[in-house]
């Protein structure tokens, strides 16, 4: 029985002491309080995490209870929201927060998968250092920055030589003329979603260079000797060993792109209303109608329902979030059923 | 040797207590709009009498939120509060200082104050009818100005705020259109345009989008140079933004009657149409009555001697008259004891 086998090694090894006492072995008592106290400090610190997030739930569950009450689930598919008329809906705001983080994963994805492949296997030494201290730095910039040079110098830009150009492109051409329609100010969802890629990519960009730099040179130069191109190292050796850091990575920056503030409110426009799909429309994100509206906000449904939608944004992360885990059980399920 | 140190060290101990004694500390909290002028105020009586004055610029609807809450002395706030609804929470409010809103554009080679608008055509402006600056209701109300061919960028704010409450009140009030669909509030329902967070943002906007329009604080327009226009007011005369078209509007408000006045299109030959004042709010019946001593005291100061510094920072100090109307309503503000609170 393999229960049994610590038991008797300890039996085993009391045997074979010289002087048979009376009293058990006193060398775990060295320090037993500091012992205690570190337990005590580590299990504390790990249920105050749950604790507050326990709380948290609880606090915007309370306060948008009235907005809960009044509109159910009814609130995430409807798209007025008129403080006038005290009615209120978070569909707008949902979609510019769903929808500007999908284009900034989009952009930075495929960016920060070739800034990290280019620095761990393609850059020539004395330029890795420099470059990955540069990408690091990106991630420094508060967002702000981010925020008032996205609206002061890359809208203007995106108006003139990205938006009217397609405009001209596809007039005509059913979807895509509605896809890039609007007043050219460069302001609104993709312009919010580029400005969020270049926030994200930072992060990205650093966590898969990390991964990549842990896998075991042998793994590769195994691989390179069987005559495999560094493509192939890098789709067949090194994603594979390191897919768990790689989706991490991408959940990190997906995570801050849900939650981006600051920079967004600037580009996006806030703007309530859901005329067109347009890309080039202004919209609304959660974070950035909270940020705006709720010191203003009038206590009763207002409030509310800012709460309401903050409760949205917390879901949404979390549904990301378990989507995350869920993608990566089922890669190693079918890492299991291929060997 | 010993002696005359002692003595300074008494004297010491004595200035220490006896301003200790007499600095009660004031805290406010509310609107974002007047908060420079608070700060200099309370800089400035800080100097002259040892009081401290402490705001926070929180944003008027927080601000009435932690006064019903007793949290704070005083609260601000741009939009004044309905005479039921102050009796509702036992407060009393008071103007501190008036300001203008100022529609402001951004086309090429168009001067400050060259464009006249109606209260008409900026409402449509906003609602989204007029959506080309040579719109015929446009090039009609100003003859002989090159107004271009191009769709007009409308620019508001994002963020809830006393700003936009004046401007949709002046447009709940001369648009009949405005006043249906959208209405009015420190947040409304936009239906066009795109949002700057604060005034900041939208004089950033403005600058840097061509053809567009948007409104700002008088101090943005000044500090910026931004190009304003001409608004016609209910007199009918087109009106220019300046200190002196700030008092007009509010000199025609009827104080003695309620302090509830939003001062958008007021009567007065050069009155500006789009005119607010700013309120400070106290409960009427008072646990703390050294504090509200101290708050007073603090307002009564600023009202004695805080004009010129409203001037410097672009705001227009109250008349004479209404200062002695709110200091009769001081009166109203009373301690435990049933007394009037002191203030001078």
């Amino acid at each position: 029985m393999a229960a049994t086998l610590p038991a008797s090694h300890y039996d085993n090894d009391k045997m074979s002491r010289s002087e048979p006492t009376g009293r058990p072995p006193e060398t775990r008592k060295s320090a037993p309080w500091a012992d205690t106290v570190f337990s005590a400090l580590a299990h504390g610190a790990a249920i105050l995490t749950l604790l507050l997030l326990a709380g948290i739930i609880i606090s915007l569950l309370v306060g948008a209870a009235p907005s809960i009450k009044a509109y159910g689930l009814s609130f995430l598919w409807t798209s007025d929201w008129d403080p006038v008329q005290n009615k209120y809906g978070g569909l707008v705001m949902i979609y510019g927060t769903l929808m500007t983080s999908f284009i900034a994963l989009l952009i930075a994805v495929p960016v920060s998968f070739g800034i990290a492949l280019f620095l761990t296997e393609l850059s020539p030494n004395w330029l890795r250092r420099p470059l990955g201290i540069a990408v690091e730095l990106l991630a420094a910039v508060p967002s702000i920055v981010y925020g008032m040079w996205g609206l002061l110098v890359f809208s203007p830009v995106l108006a003139t030589y990205v938006q009217q150009p397609l405009q001209s492109l596809f007039a005509g051409v059913p979807v895509l003329s509605t896809l890039v329609s609007g007043a050219p100010v460069g302001i609104g969802i993709l312009s919010a979603g580029i400005i969020l890629a270049i926030m994200i990519i930072p992060f990205i960009a650093s966590v898969m260079r990390d991964v990549f730099a842990v896998t075991p040179p042998m793994l590769k130069e195994s691989s390179y000797a069987l005559g495999s191109t560094t493509w192939e190292v890098v789709f067949k050796v090194v994603l594979p060993y390191t897919k768990t850091g790689v989706i991490g990575g991408i959940m990190l920056g997906l995570g801050r792109a849900l939650g981006e503030t600051m920079a967004v409110t600037f580009v996006i426009g806030n703007f309530n209303q859901l005329n067109s799909l347009s890309l080039f429309e202004a919209a609304n994100s959660i974070s950035s109608a909270l940020a705006n509206e709720f010191a203003e906000a009038g206590e009763g449904l207002h409030q509310a329902s800012l709460i309401y939608l903050g409760l949205v944004l917390f879901f949404i992360t979390f549904v990301v979030l378990s989507l995350s885990r869920l993608l990566l059980a089922r890669l190693k399920k079918n890492e299991g059923a291929r060997t | 040797m010993n002696f005359p140190l002692i003595r300074t060290a008494v004297a010491l101990a004595m200035t220490v207590g006896a301003s200790a004694a007499m600095a009660q500390d004031v805290t406010g909290a509310g609107a974002s709009f007047p908060a420079p002028l608070y700060a200099k105020w309370a800089d400035s009586y800080n100097k002259a009498t040892g009081a401290r004055i402490n705001y926070q610029s929180v944003g008027s609807g927080a601000g009435m939120k932690q006064i019903r809450g007793k949290t704070v002395d005083f609260g601000a706030s741009d939009a004044p509060l309905k005479d039921d609804e102050l009796a509702k929470d036992g407060l009393v409010q008071f103007p501190t200082v008036i300001g203008g809103v100022i529609p402001v554009v951004n086309i090429k080679g168009i001067a400050a104050g060259q464009i006249k608008l109606t209260g008409q055509t900026l409402g449509d402006i906003y609602l989204g009818k007029i959506t080309k600056w040579n719109d015929p209701a446009l090039t009609a109300l100003n003859p002989g100005v090159p107004l271009p061919d191009a769709t007009i960028s409308v620019v508001r704010r994002a963020d809830g705020s006393g700003t936009s409450f004046i401007f949709t009140n002046y447009l709940s009030k001369v648009n009949a259109e405005w006043k249906a669909k959208v209405g009015e509030g420190t947040a409304v329902n936009w239906p066009t345009g795109a949002g700057g967070k604060g005034n900041e943002g939208v004089s950033a906007f403005v600058q840097r989008l061509p053809n567009s329009i948007g409104y700002v604080e008088y101090a943005y327009v000044k500090q910026n140079k931004m190009t304003y226009t001409q608004l016609k007011n209910k007199d009918g005369n087109f009106a220019s933004p300046d200190d002196a078209a700030f008092k007009s509007a509010a000199a025609g408000a009827d104080w003695a009657k309620s302090f509830y006045q939003v001062l958008t299109e007021q009567p007065g030959k050069d009155s500006w149409p789009i005119t607010g004042a700013t309120f400070i709010m106290m409960h009427k019946a008072q646990d703390k009555p050294a504090s509200a001593t101290a708050a007073l005291k603090f307002f009564e100061w600023a009202y004695a001697n805080g004009d010129k510094a409203a001037t410097d920072l672009e705001y227009v100090a109250l008349p004479e008259a209404v200062k002695n109307l709110v200091r009769k309503q001081w009166g109203d503000i009373k301690g435990a004891d049933g007394k009037a609170i002191a203030f001078k």
